[in-house]
């Protein structure tokens, strides 16, 4: 993939990706379709740290481990996060932002 | 244009129309099929670019993990049939004219820089290197972040099932 794609077309790709991912983010008013914008973006920063990786710094690979440690920290953050949806669901019957205006219980 | 360049973009633009989708759907079940998709291109990316460790986590971990997560929440919270509703207009117009300000700063730092591309053949990843460069304390070793991700996804699953564990009715 070296020399054939230039590393400016996949920054542009992931950018778009990570402003997709924060416009889902703003726009969503509910909880779970607000997580997918989050893993759009989060997703999106690790391809640019293995592309980086990959066309600037090759043999080096410090942005595997990156990557692989934010694909940890998603899937940690994503259990925790629905763990918290399904017991808003069962306290409020909601999981409309709007509506979830007292995590206290 | 060559056959890779012509694959990297086919997969892009897989990539780009089902985040649109992802975010603009208005059923939950298939914004999350819809990421799905998005995932699995992202994981194809990698695949091209040699790195295949990264792209069969990527796919256990965001296609199998966290996508099958998120579409049980979503049938746990909410039924099949329903369609969300519209943002207001206002809202669509404030994101996205602020979104397309940042869009047009990152792209213009993006083509301003120019990058030192060193085209010298990159290093063969293997899962081997890998596994001692993540156990290993000398340089560029990865020892301590491993052990802190380790103590990090059991405090996360210890909280997941004690938040989502159904509290006894108080007498």
């Amino acid at each position: 993939m070296i020399n054939h794609v230039p590393l400016e077309h996949i920054l542009l790709v992931t950018t778009l990706m990570f402003f997709i991912g924060a416009y889902g983010f703003l726009t969503r008013r509910n909880l779970v379709t607000m997580l997918i914008g989050v893993e759009l973006m989060l997703n999106s920063v690790n391809i640019n740290f293995v592309v980086f990786d990959q066309y600037l710094f090759p043999g080096k690979i410090e942005g595997h481990f990156f990557s692989l440690f934010i694909i940890a920290i998603a899937a940690a953050e994503a259990a925790v996060a629905i763990a918290i949806f399904i017991n808003l669901y069962r306290n409020i019957r909601s999981i409309d932002v709007e509506e979830v205006d007292k995590m206290k219980y | 244009m060559d056959s890779t360049a012509i694959i990297f973009y086919f997969i892009a633009t897989v990539m780009i129309v089902f985040s649109v989708l992802a975010v603009t759907s208005r059923r939950i079940l298939r914004a999350a099929v819809y990421l799905l998709f998005a995932l699995a291109g992202t994981a194809a990316l990698y695949f091209m670019i040699d790195y295949y460790f990264l792209a069969a986590v990527q796919l256990i971990v965001y296609a199998g993990g966290i996508v099958v997560l998120i579409i049980f929440s979503v049938l746990l919270t909410s039924h099949i049939n329903e369609k969300l509703d519209k943002p207001a207009w206002s809202k669509i117009i404030y994101t996205s004219l602020t979104l397309a300000a940042g869009l047009v700063l990152t792209l213009y730092t993006i083509y301003d820089h120019s990058f030192v591309t060193e085209t010298s053949s990159p290093a063969n990843v293997t899962v081997n290197l890998i596994g001692e460069r993540m156990l290993s304390y000398g340089e560029g070793g990865y020892v301590l972040p491993f052990e802190v991700i380790s103590i990090l996804l059991l405090a996360a699953m210890v909280g997941a099932i004690v938040i989502a564990k159904r509290t006894p009715p108080k007498s």
